[in-house]
């Protein structure tokens, strides 16, 4: 039994080595003092300082920053109002909206990009930060439905319809009652959907205009040209912030006692 | 109240129109139509030219391969993590969501560094006195990105499905005299298969799609159809050929989707 159990941590480890080494690897490359990535040059934070001067690479932070929380605002919006009507929506009608928002989770990213560029060209609007931004709320709407939507189909509708007797506005018995019940879905939908627009490629390649890049597409153009160091460093302060908030999260009272509610 | 309701409902369905079923006409018109306009199969019988249908027979191969690798390298640790009493549904997804916080791209780069023939990799095995590893620039090399990338998505329907699963069947089937092999074959497996299938397909899908991976990986020598593709867009600049090869592509996820939606009958979607 001992053995047995040895094994699979070991399998797990494995398995987290396989998955979290080319980070590892990315993060000792922000320390590199050579620019190439195949030599080791000795340790530096020179990239750190000079990420701060570089422009370009704070520019594509800050698209891509405000596209990922823009875009996750306003799919968790227009997603957790949809559920609220799907919900109420007749089994045909569910199953074809249901249907229709899993297109965007099954489709290829590649034929979304490109569907999205010809629509945007045969309307004729102007490449940039837009049609970024309309691409990613249309491809972060199904992540919000599908983590609110078995929030919402858990909900005891009598307590909505108690709050309305009891002469809540619908508005008011909806933010009172209902809304608290499905808030961690809309997080973790809100969540979910940020980190999708923050690691997309593929459809902001399609839809980007000239002259606006998001981090993603200005790492895609500076692959043949080589990657700037700094690249590395802001990556390791993107992850290792994140990392440290998690932490915090899970290391707080308040996080502590929800472990033990559950 | 239900017309209320319903009327809630407009915005997500104007904007499914416009951003999702629109867009998807437009890729069938463009991919039946030639440049002037006229309709033609031309472009989707374009992928039976010699280039084309080997770099789609490439893609379907490279993406089977990944997709059989994710499953057995997942289907363990699915079973492991549910066993594990962790009990924190939240912390497991968090392992394997947060890596997408460093840059896709960048992670698959660094399996460059991994990699090369002087790379990190090499260097262990050398020292170790192991033959060395030269699969940069291959096939293999693009299976280990495929695998890098989409295992996460094979791993947590996997565990969703998984941990569902009442652990009194279990019981119940090892009280009526089944060793753990029948157990795993008759209860566990068959209990499974909605996650089975919806892993598969958020594997299979994209790793048939990439063009990145391969383009990051394989040097810029092999070609897979969502490399073509891509040509054709941003440098050939020939929207018909690469919309009517894009339809030839949605036909494989098509296919797909019915399997999906045979075996998930629920529409639970346990992508999540």
């Amino acid at each position: 039994m001992k053995a047995k159990t040895t094994l699979q941590k070991l399998y797990i480890s494995l398995i987290f080595l396989f998955l979290y080494a080319p980070i590892a690897t990315l993060m000792v490359l922000s320390f590199n003092a050579s620019r190439t990535r195949a030599k080791w040059g000795g340790f530096t934070i020179k990239w750190y300082i000079s990420l701060f001067d570089n422009s370009a690479i704070l520019q594509a932070l800050y698209n891509t920053m405000l596209i990922a929380l823009l875009s996750a605002f306003f799919a968790t919006v227009i997603g957790t109002i949809a559920c609220i009507s799907i919900s109420a929506m007749k089994r045909r009608n569910r199953a074809i909206l249901m249907g229709i928002t899993n297109i965007p989770m099954l489709n290829a990213e590649i034929v979304t990009g490109i569907s999205l560029m010809l629509l945007f060209i045969t309307l004729g609007v102007k490449f940039g930060f837009i049609t970024i931004l309309l691409s990613h709320i249309t491809f972060n709407i199904p992540f919000v439905i599908l983590s609110v939507m078995p929030r919402m189909k858990q909900l005891n509708p009598s307590v909505y319809e108690a709050a309305l007797d009891l002469g809540a506005s619908h508005i008011y018995a909806f933010f009172k009652v209902v809304f608290p019940d499905i808030l961690p879905g809309v997080l973790s939908g809100f969540l979910m959907a940020f980190t999708m627009s923050l690691d997309d490629f593929i459809i902001t390649h399609f839809t980007k205009g000239p002259g606006v890049d998001t981090l993603s597409t200005k790492i895609y153009t500076e692959v043949k040209k080589g990657i700037k160091p700094e690249m590395y460093s802001l990556s390791t302060i993107i992850f290792v912030t994140v990392l440290i908030l998690l932490f915090l999260v899970n290391m707080s009272p308040e996080g502590k006692k929800k472990k033990e509610h559950k | 109240m239900s017309n209320g309701k319903k009327l809630l409902a407009c915005p997500y369905v104007i904007w499914s129109a416009v951003f999702i079923i629109i867009p998807l006409c437009m890729v069938f018109y463009y991919g039946l139509t030639d440049k002037s306009g006229a309709f033609t199969m031309a472009n989707i019988a374009a992928i039976a030219t010699a280039e084309h249908a080997k770099a789609l027979w490439l893609s379907i191969l490279l993406s089977l391969i990944s997709t059989v690798i994710c499953f057995l390298l997942a289907y363990p640790l699915a079973m492991i993590l549910c066993n594990l009493n962790v009990n924190q549904h939240s912390f497991i997804v968090l392992v394997f969501i947060l890596p997408m916080w460093m840059n896709f791209l960048l992670r698959t780069l660094a399996w460059q560094t991994l990699l090369e023939k002087t790379g990190v990799i090499n260097n262990i095995l050398g020292f170790l006195h192991l033959p060395t590893l030269n699969i940069i620039n291959t096939p293999y090399a693009i299976i280990l990105g495929m695998v890098y990338n989409f295992l996460p998505f094979m791993v947590l329907p996997l565990y969703n499905v998984l941990v569902k699963i009442d652990k009194n069947v279990i019981n119940a089937a090892r009280d009526l005299g089944a060793n753990s092999i029948q157990t795993f074959f008759k209860v566990i497996l068959p209990l499974s298969v909605p996650g089975i299938i919806s892993g598969i397909t958020m594997v299979f899908v994209p790793a048939l799609t990439t063009f990145v991976i391969s383009t990051l990986l394989g040097g810029s020598k092999i070609l897979l159809i969502g490399n073509v593709i891509e040509q054709e867009f941003t440098q050939t600049g020939n929207w018909n050929l690469g919309s009517g090869l894009s339809i030839v592509l949605m036909l494989f996820i098509i296919i797909n989707m019915v399997a999906t939606a045979i075996f998930d009958k629920e529409g639970t979607g346990t992508a999540l």
